[in-house]
């Protein structure tokens, strides 16, 4: 029997945080966990790129945290749960975020979910 | 000697810790009306049962652990528990008594019977721990229980699998009913069902899956066992993965329970919620 890895199932627009993301992505992520204290928001906000630069973000990164593009970050290695942490920082909402994802409005975006459960 | 008397599960969205402090004007509010309706049948269980101990499994969503040491298993062996903001401003609330003793004793237990899990003397719960919680214990009233977080990986794959946890509950369950004190302890099993919050996928949930899932794990919990990781993904969503969570849960109760409450409704923020509260047979 041959063992199924996770970047074998191909789900359209899904993306296994695994270790090969977890590698490229362990700066990003770091950076979005030192959000969870306040001083850092703060540093971050006074100067972003700087905040950045000292946890060693990728250029790519860099481009994508100035953006505020979700996609993109998931695609630099970003893991949702640390990026919800830089989101949080813009009171951008989960609606917020999965609608710019998915190319929607946030209003068609949340009629797209309520339709679900019908 | 302590005793499961029964088990809960419900849904954590961090949504619902912003709106648990303004429930009473919001149980009229269209979009939270039908939410909010569904728990007086479940606290008034939690209320006639009074457990001594509620054990906590949940998942951390990046405040206690990072991707520099992240365990599969982790148990919480501490006198309190402290939430914090999250770096989103979920409410900080008042400390969750631990129960040490208790905590060591399943320790010693899971380890002997193969379960090799980290210990932690010093841990922050999230919105996985206190979202329910506060759920079940209105008004923060959860100062009269007892809690033993155990947190399980759902953050960075590979993620333990639907039996691994299932095995992993069972154990939990043979170590409480194994400890000599007279207690009376609830299980609760948090998050879920189907949701995708990252990708072009997002938003995505399967009703009819869920709807499956809450009839089988009361009485056939074995044939959800039987999915991958991967095949959850496709089935319930990135983060609809979480269902391992209530599998554990439902490994702590015996075979035999009784349902004593469930609801299902689509959609707080992006997640398909559900409700289950089951007893465990006499």
């Amino acid at each position: 029997m041959s063992v199924m890895t996770h970047h074998d199932l191909l789900i359209p627009g899904t993306y296994m945080f695994d270790g090969k993301a977890a590698m490229k992505g362990y700066a990003l992520n770091k950076m979005c966990y030192s959000f969870n204290e306040a001083k850092n928001r703060d540093e971050f906000l006074k100067d972003e790129d700087a905040y950045c630069r000292k946890y060693g973000l990728t250029d790519e990164q860099r481009e994508a945290i100035r953006e505020r593009n979700v996609l993109a970050l998931i695609h630099a290695g970003g893991c949702i749960y640390y990026l919800a942490k830089f989101a949080g920082i813009f009171h951008l909402t989960v609606q917020d975020v999965g609608a710019q994802q998915t190319g929607m409005s946030v209003e068609e975006f949340k009629k797209m979910l309520k339709a679900q459960g019908d | 000697m302590a005793r499961v008397v029964g088990g809960l599960t419900t849904s954590h969205i961090p949504a619902i810790g912003n709106a648990v402090p303004k429930e009473k004007e919001l149980v009229n509010d269209p979009y939270w009306k039908e939410f909010f309706a569904a728990y007086p049948p479940a606290r008034a269980w939690v209320q006639k049962v009074k457990p001594d101990v509620a054990v906590v499994i949940y998942n951390d969503h990046g405040l206690n652990f990072f991707l520099d040491k992240m365990p599969t298993f982790a148990i919480g062996a501490a006198a309190e528990y402290r939430n914090a903001d999250e770096g989103w401003g979920i409410p900080t609330i008042p400390p969750f008594k631990g129960d040490p003793e208790l905590s060591w004793h399943i320790i010693e237990s899971l380890v002997e019977d193969e379960f090799d899990i980290t210990t932690c003397q010093e841990m922050l719960v999230d919105h996985g721990f206190t979202v329910p919680m506060s759920l079940f214990w209105p008004n923060n009233s959860y100062g009269g229980v007892k809690t033993i977080p155990v947190c399980i990986n759902t953050v960075q794959h590979p993620l333990p699998s639907p039996l691994r946890c299932f095995k992993l509950g069972q154990a939990i369950g043979r170590a409480i009913e194994s400890y000599p004190k007279d207690l009376k302890v609830v299980v609760l099993g948090t998050g879920g069902l189907s949701h995708q919050l990252d990708g072009e996928r997002a938003g995505f949930i399967n009703k009819k899956f869920d709807l499956m899932c809450l009839d089988k794990i009361v009485n056939e919990p074995e044939a959800l066992t039987k999915y991958s990781i991967p095949e959850l993904v496709l089935e319930a969503g990135a983060q609809g993965a979480e269902f391992i969570l209530w599998l554990a849960m439902r490994g702590v109760l015996h075979n035999k329970v009784t349902k004593i409450h469930s609801s299902y409704h689509v959609a707080i923020s992006n997640t398909a919620t559900g409700l289950l509260v089951l007893e465990n047979a006499a």
